[in-house]
């Protein structure tokens, strides 16, 4: 059972970004790391682990303990807590291991 | 003064799987182990149970390798049952890339002289580049070839650590760590050792202290010719899984990350990383497997092989410290299996073992009598 967040803004933003979080728009303040934009939009589960499943979210912020992996605009496996947020981003859980096949030719022929 | 009957030194792949073996035979056993800043080979290590072309001019070692990987699933059985972890073993066979026509030609050789001493029994596939790829998607368009042997497998090394470490505690085994073991004397009832802080009296005495064991040896008056060997291995993100075999230079993991290593490099007792010998390694893994490109580094380290002056392991029951064993070797996770279930007996007393009678430390001395003769 997830506690209630204890992560709180210093103060009200002066700016604030629109992104994109699994399919719903979330207003962001800028100029904070992505991490911190979904802790502090109420988002408790930014992943689910590759390993067991477990879901998971934004712990060491400081890039050290994976947890915040996240799929940023077609990018698996991206670091939440390393990426300032931007205007448009596309975010979506990482939700297990990236797909990838060896020889990509499954993906070259669906293209076609 | 601590009492044990047994006592190992070194906590690493070699001393736990010695330790769990004699605790196995119900021996009473305790293992000193160093803190976190010893040289670590058992946490650095690529998981690889390697048999192919090992024991090159030495076809008791390709015997003794392929005997231990006979042993493993019992082995895993053993620990899973006294520890509750499973250390993903894996025995599908495995490859050899070559990306060189040169390279190509030396494994052949290898094989193929290894076949010749082991009477044929030692099953091996050379492939042609197309043959190669069609049974590993994804080879890219420079590798020339590859060898193919299904003795060959792979597990998680770390997961192995930490299983032999709980099946030993599971079996009554003591470990103690952060004690580095000074000195050690000779008496008639056994050995009395200065580790750390504490004294210990222990009727027999296992080195098994990986690079230390050149120090340690050397008290009881035993040349144990080994040296650090730094292999360097980058770690990429977790992708889902897309190669089923482990190979030399590139292995995903059960737990999706692919390892990519194989480096070798004389660099003294420095077990770091060098970011010329970083780009060899991910150049050469994009080279077995182009896509591997386009995936993230997430973690690097360096850690030191324990290499003896002819590259094979040394087992020796000293006859001047009766009670007195050395244990060396630059695979603990090959060996591990038999390590536990083979050599401890051997070191415990309970059984004659003929295979080890060619990893002495005799064969030292004698090339250099060998080279003064010539």
């Amino acid at each position: 059972m997830p506690a209630e967040s204890v992560f709180r803004a210093l103060g009200p933003a002066d700016q604030t970004v629109q992104i994109e979080f699994e399919g719903a728009s979330l207003s962001v303040p800028a100029g904070v790391s992505l991490a911190a934009a979904l802790l502090l939009s109420g988002v408790t589960h930014t992943r689910e682990s590759a390993v067991s499943g477990r879901p998971g979210a934004p712990f060491c912020m400081m890039g050290v303990c994976f947890e915040c992996l996240v799929e940023v605009d077609g990018q698996a496996n991206c670091q939440a807590c390393l990426l300032p947020v931007r205007a448009g981003m596309r975010v979506l859980r990482q939700r297990g291991a990236r797909e990838f096949l060896a020889d990509g030719h499954a993906e070259e022929g669906a293209d076609e | 003064m601590q009492k044990t009957d047994v006592l190992v030194i070194g906590g690493g792949l070699v001393g736990l799987s010695i330790a769990y073996g004699l605790a196995l035979l119900g021996r009473q056993v305790s293992v000193l182990d160093e803190g976190d800043d010893a040289f670590r080979a058992a946490r650095g290590n690529f998981g690889l149970l390697w048999v192919q072309g090992k024991g090159y001019g030495m076809s008791p070692y390709a015997q003794w390798s392929r005997e231990a990987v006979a042993l493993w699933p019992r082995f895993a059985a053993s620990l899973q049952a006294d520890s509750g972890i499973d250390v993903h073993l894996r025995q599908p066979g495995g490859f050899q890339l070559c990306l060189s026509e040169q390279e190509m030609a030396e494994e052949s050789r290898r094989l193929l002289w290894l076949r010749e001493a082991m009477d044929g029994g030692y099953p091996f596939e050379l492939l042609e580049a197309d043959q190669l790829r069609a049974r590993l998607p994804g080879v890219g368009p420079t590798v020339v070839g590859g060898c193919y042997s299904p003795m060959d497998g792979h597990v998680n090394p770390l997961k192995l650590l930490r299983a032999l470490y709980a099946a030993c505690q599971a079996r009554g085994v003591r470990i103690v760590n952060g004690q580095r073991v000074r000195a050690i004397g000779q008496r008639a009832s056994g050995f009395e050792l200065d580790a750390g802080e504490q004294r210990w009296h222990a009727g027999q005495l296992v080195l098994a202290a990986g690079l230390g064991n050149r120090e340690l040896g050397a008290q009881l008056g035993m040349d144990v010719p080994v040296s650090p060997n730094r292999g360097q291995i980058l770690v990429t993100e977790r992708l889902k899984p897309f190669l089923h075999y482990p190979t030399t230079y590139v292995r995903q993991t059960d737990e999706g990350t692919v390892q990519l290593g194989d480096s070798h490099e004389s660099a003294g007792f420095d077990d770091g990383t060098s970011s010329d010998v970083m780009a060899d390694i991910a150049r050469r893994a994009v080279q077995c497997f182009p896509r591997l490109a386009e995936v993230r580094l997430i973690r690097a380290w360096g850690a030191l092989r324990v290499l003896s002056a002819d590259g094979f392991p040394i087992y020796e029951a000293s006859r001047d410290c009766p009670g007195a064993v050395v244990v060396s070797c630059h695979s603990g996770v090959t060996l591990a299996a038999i390590h536990a279930l083979r050599l401890a007996p051997w070191i415990g007393g309970d059984y004659d073992e003929p295979g080890v009678a060619a990893f002495g430390l005799q064969r030292f001395s004698r090339n250099h009598e060998v080279r003064h003769a010539g």
